[in-house]
């Protein structure tokens, strides 16, 4: 809050507890379309340490956002989980260790799913303008959260969301409560959204790409916000967001999506220091330098993002790849395989 | 588990330089029930063209003694042989209610011809012609005539009517549709190009023109109508009468689209290389809501031809000797009349399927014409 | 908020005055005056109006004079409440017309009611579950309103009942109680025949505002906030009821207005055929017979009484729409 750019503790992976939060196993999420299926998810498996900060990180249409969904159990239609196991791990009574509970069983309306959604495990979005309902109050937006989830008076939930509001930095909370999402400013809506969704005091915060419609102070501020939040409540956070720099910033592993699959999973600064995956290394080789000379080209990937309908066979990378072995990458598919301390990667480099 | 595509790769490039109207077409062509009705209303349309061939009786022929009578029944196998007959009828009195009633007479067997003589019509009112679609042989002979859908009360067959009648009833709203049309594009132009206080004054205005009921002011200046006009001329004015309420929902369109469309960047764009303004408006704005002025104006249709009849059936709009599905619908005005002879109320149905083949076909036109629909 | 209010005001005053322009413009279009029919239809009686009747009577209703100033004069004696002669019944206008015209209030007010008690489940209905069989019942139905003309509807059920039930649908009172007078029971006669017209008129409109309602609900259901409300945990139902139709509620709510006009329009048809005791059967006679005044006045009657539905329609409209309470839309 007071601009201390990558100040605060971030957790090491000596502190992290045993079991992990939530354990994504082989998700896939398909959408039944006219013209074909999408595999929007296509067997995607990470691990989310609590306390931790996972990065997703990828190109717009690898499924960064529709495993978020998927977790949540809020697919839109024709999506369907298809196969795969979510394991979270519930918060039991006194903060010791609840039930673990597979998120893929349970029925996306009934009671379970909806008292963990917004509760145990919360939401935060790109766009904080249209995420917001135009005909309702801010206040009468956050205080039906707490109403939801607790059980508390109507009066009592009002204090409960002007004090969040205010802990999160929301000047006047007391006549901000009452006003419009358009009436607020798009960093102030932006931590409005993230007061919502931390009033429950959720273990996992999973946020789809929080800052890139922020500019760039505004980005810092609720950077910083969800560290510091991030710091008191001991909650995770799973940062969806194509943005390097970010990840930089506050994630303590990343996993790497391309078309549906996680091709790359690891500590950040392995992921920054040691990229395995030809695709984890063309991405940081397409990052401007700030220090290299000015007449330079840039290094973008080759190819373009195929066709959802258009999938290759096999590794999905393959037509892009600077490292492509005939024969084998266009024929079978390579699975997440371990190449180090809690690194994996998929690929036939290092099968 | 992946779709190929790849097979109509040169199919799907075709996409890429199709013109606006191929597009159209093509998003068109999916909407299966648009297609469908968009078939029936050139079946309609045929039937504006060769009613005359179509009908088999003089429509204004009347004949007292064949009043209200019955649909006939067509036998369609003589034998095992197609050959279509219907029966002769007899008529005779019922002994208690001393009503004339129709018995039909199987020992008359008249078959029914199809490309038959008959009474003499122009076609296209050029081409003198004889031949109809169906008839019987010595057709003009009055007792052995067919009536398919039965006859008024005046003894005036319903089937021929009903051709001559979709005539009139689809052109009015022709007509009116695009006397609407004229109006709404250039008011509505008007308003939407150059905003301000007309744009506001020509608003008022509409809102005005809407919030009235419009069937009260229509009867009134329909009644209002000189008796010793000519049905030409009633028509004409019918046709004014119920456009001069009808242009406004175009006129909102029209507007709408111009409103939005000013604020483009493609149109801003047109006035930085240097179009002037006419160019900017008939070049790079009119086609972009061309293909929604069709789908309004289609749609716009059917609630002409819904005014007409209505008009008509309560005998202030055409009247007779004229023949409009209103005016032929009038003979069913209440009940006592519709239950004895409940087939006076069959023009109802082309009234019902021309409404909905529009409505369809309107919002098949608009589904294709908007380019980010699904 | 009271801005808006106001210039809905405005707005109802000056259709109130166009209306009245047009009635005015009715009245005066057949040829002839009212004087001299009305000396006409005396002499056929048999009475004779002298001239010097005859040149009071033109004065009294400034014929003979410009137009403007005979519009002037006709409002005058109707802000008076004096709406002129009905030539065909020979009795003072509002005698004419009296209950009638309530009748025509019952009716329309009851087919708009009912418009929105059955246009909005299924219009959400339709939207939330798309292209279920439902949706496409609900569609199809929805089409036929819009094609049958209200009329015609009305003959058909009519003929239907009429065979099938060997029962008379039509009009607003049992035989017994048509003429009786003003009680408990006659009331609830009328409320039991009150529903079959209503929902014949108010059908199309029904169809109008199910197909408005659902392609609104359908825009709304795809909305990011609808994904924010949908992952607080919040119940499918809740979730849709509660953001997404509201939301969809402001364009929907807009088009009763419109609504209105074409209900008291078909209004006139239909009682025509169903034989209800308003205004429209009333109006055609006097169109027929051109007894002019009544019929000028029928139609200044039945638009002001539109206009002030209307009116309250809007104002109804920015009790919902928050947003036209903070600021001008």
């Amino acid at each position: 809050m007071d601009g201390n750019l990558g100040g605060g503790l971030r957790p090491e992976a000596a502190d992290l507890k045993g079991e992990p939060l939530l354990s994504v196993r082989n998700l896939k999420t398909y959408f039944a379309q006219d013209e074909g299926t999408v595999l929007a998810v296509d067997g995607v498996s990470f691990d989310v340490a609590p306390g931790a900060t996972l990065g997703i990180v990828g190109e717009s249409g690898c499924g960064k956002s529709v495993t978020a969904r998927s977790i949540l159990r809020i697919v839109d239609r024709p999506g369907r989980i298809v196969e795969g196991e979510i394991h979270f791990r519930r918060p039991g009574a006194n903060g010791g260790a609840g039930a673990t509970v597979d998120l893929a069983t349970l029925d996306p309306n009934g009671t379970e799913m909806r008292s963990i959604r917004g509760a145990e495990i919360a939401l935060i979005f790109q766009e904080p303008m249209s995420s917001f309902s135009p005909v309702h109050t801010i206040g009468n937006q956050i205080v039906e959260a707490i109403m939801l989830h607790q059980d508390v008076s109507r009066r009592e939930a009002r204090a409960q969301a002007i004090e969040t509001l205010r802990h999160v930095g929301v000047s006047s909370p007391e006549q901000r409560v009452d006003q419009l999402a358009h009436q607020l400013s798009g960093g102030l809506r932006q931590r409005a959204m993230i007061a919502m969704a931390l009033s429950c005091q959720p273990t996992l915060l999973i946020a789809d790409e929080p800052t890139t419609a922020l500019d760039v102070t505004t980005q810092t501020q609720i950077l910083e916000l969800m560290r510091q939040l991030q710091q008191e409540n001991g909650m995770a956070i799973m940062l969806i967001t194509h943005d390097l720099g970010v990840i930089a910033e506050m994630a303590t592993d990343v996993a790497v999506m391309y078309l549906g699959r996680v091709v790359e999973q690891a500590p950040v600064d392995a992921i920054f220091h040691d990229p395995r995956h030809p695709y984890t290394r063309a991405l940081l080789r397409s990052i401007p330098r700030i220090r290299r000379r000015t007449r330079e080209r840039l290094t973008p990937i080759a190819g373009a993002v195929p066709h959802p309908y258009n999938r290759p066979p096999g590794c999905p990378f393959h037509p892009r790849c600077a490292e492509f072995m005939a024969g084998r990458c266009d024929r079978e598919t390579p699975v997440l395989k371990p190449v180090g301390d809690r690194h994996a990667v998929s690929c036939f480099l290092y099968a | 588990m992946a779709v190929a595509v790849a097979a109509d790769a040169v199919e799907s490039q075709r996409i890429f330089v199709a013109s606006q109207w191929q597009l159209m077409w093509w998003r068109f062509r999916k909407h299966r029930v648009a297609v469908a009705s968009g078939i029936v209303i050139l079946g309609f349309y045929a039937v504006v063209l060769g009613a005359d061939f179509l009908a088999y009786a003089d429509p204004d022929a009347s004949e007292a003694q064949r009043s209200l009578m019955p649909p006939q029944r067509v036998y369609w196998l003589d034998g095992w042989r197609f050959g279509p007959y219907v029966h002769g009828v007899k008529g005779a009195r019922d002994p208690q209610t001393f009503k004339r009633v129709y018995v039909s007479d199987p020992s008359q067997k008249i078959p029914l011809r199809f490309l038959v003589e008959g009474f003499e019509y122009r076609f296209l009112g050029l081409i003198p012609s004889t031949r109809h679609l169906i008839g019987v042989d010595g057709g003009l002979d009055a007792n052995k005539t067919i009536f398919l859908l039965g006859t008024d009360v005046q003894g005036r067959d319903l089937w021929s009517r009903l051709m001559y009648g979709t005539r009139i009833s689809l052109t009015i709203g022709l007509l009116g549709v695009t006397a609407s049309l004229v109006l709404g594009v250039v008011l509505g132009g008007i308003s939407g190009f150059y905003g301000g206080v007309i744009d506001t004054v020509i608003q008022r205005v509409i809102e005005i023109l809407r919030s009235i009921p419009t069937i009260p002011l229509w009867m009134g200046l329909a009644a209002a109508l000189p008796r010793e006009w000519t049905i030409l001329q009633v028509y004409f004015a019918i046709t004014v009468i119920i456009s001069l309420l009808g242009w406004t929902e175009l006129a909102r369109v029209v507007r709408g689209r111009f409103l939005s469309m000013r604020e483009e960047d493609f149109v801003v764009s047109a006035r930085l290389v240097g179009c002037t303004r006419l160019r900017t408006i008939f070049v790079h704005m009119v086609p972009s809501f061309m293909s929604h002025i069709i789908a309004a104006t289609t749609l716009a249709l059917p609630a002409m031809i819904i005014s007409e009849t209505s008009l008509s059936f309560l005998g202030l709009g055409l009247r007779p000797p004229a023949i409009s599905w209103g005016v032929l619908l009038q003979q069913a005005q209440n009940v006592q009349t519709v239950a004895i002879s409940p087939w006076l109320m069959l023009p109802a149905v082309p009234v019902i399927v021309a409404v909905m083949a529009f409505n369809f076909l309107g919002d098949g036109l608009r589904d294709a014409a908007d380019p980010y629909g699904r | 908020m009271l801005a808006y209010i106001g210039r809905r005001v405005v707005l109802a005053v000056f259709t109130v005055w166009a209306i009245s322009v047009l009635s005015f413009a009715i009245i005066q279009l057949p040829p002839g005056d009212y004087v001299s029919s009305y000396i006409a239809q005396m002499a056929s009686m048999g009475s004779v109006v002298t001239d010097e009747e005859a040149q009071n009577l033109r004065i009294q209703y400034g014929l003979g004079q410009p137009m403007y100033v005979q519009y002037l004069k006709w409002m005058k004696l109707i802000v008076q409440g004096d709406f002129g002669m009905s030539m065909e019944w020979k009795r003072p206008n509002t005698e004419v017309i009296g209950a009638r015209l309530w009748m025509t209030v019952l009716i329309s007010v009851a087919a708009l009611i009912l418009t929105w008690i059955l246009a909005l489940p299924i219009g959400i209905y339709s939207a939330v579950r798309q292209y279920s069989v439902g949706d496409y019942v609900a569609t199809f139905i929805g089409f036929v309103g819009l094609a049958v003309p209200n009329f015609l509807l009305a003959l058909v059920l009519l003929y239907l009942g009429f065979v099938l039930f060997d029962a008379h649908i039509g009009g607003l009172f049992s035989p017994e109680l048509q003429d009786a007078d003003w009680s408990a029971a006659k009331v609830w006669d009328l409320l039991k025949h009150v529903p079959i017209p209503a929902l014949i008129l108010g059908l199309a409109g029904t169809a109008q505002q199910i197909r408005i309602m659902r392609a609104n609900l359908l825009d709304e259901l795809r909305k990011p906030y609808v994904v924010t409300a949908r992952s607080k945990g919040l119940s499918e139902s809740k979730v849709v009821l509660k953001y997404p139709v509201r939301v969809a509620l402001n364009p929907f709510a807009s088009t009763i207005g419109y609504t209105l006009p074409y209900i008291v329009s078909g209004s006139i048809i239909v009682s025509l055929v169903l034989g209800l005791p308003t205004v429209g059967p009333l109006l055609l006679k006097a169109l027929i017979a051109q007894d002019m005044f009544l019929a000028g006045t029928i139609v200044l009657l039945l638009g002001v009484m539109t206009v002030i539905g209307t009116l309250i329609s809007d104002i109804l409209l920015v009790w919902i729409d928050p947003r036209i309470r903070l600021e001008e839309t």
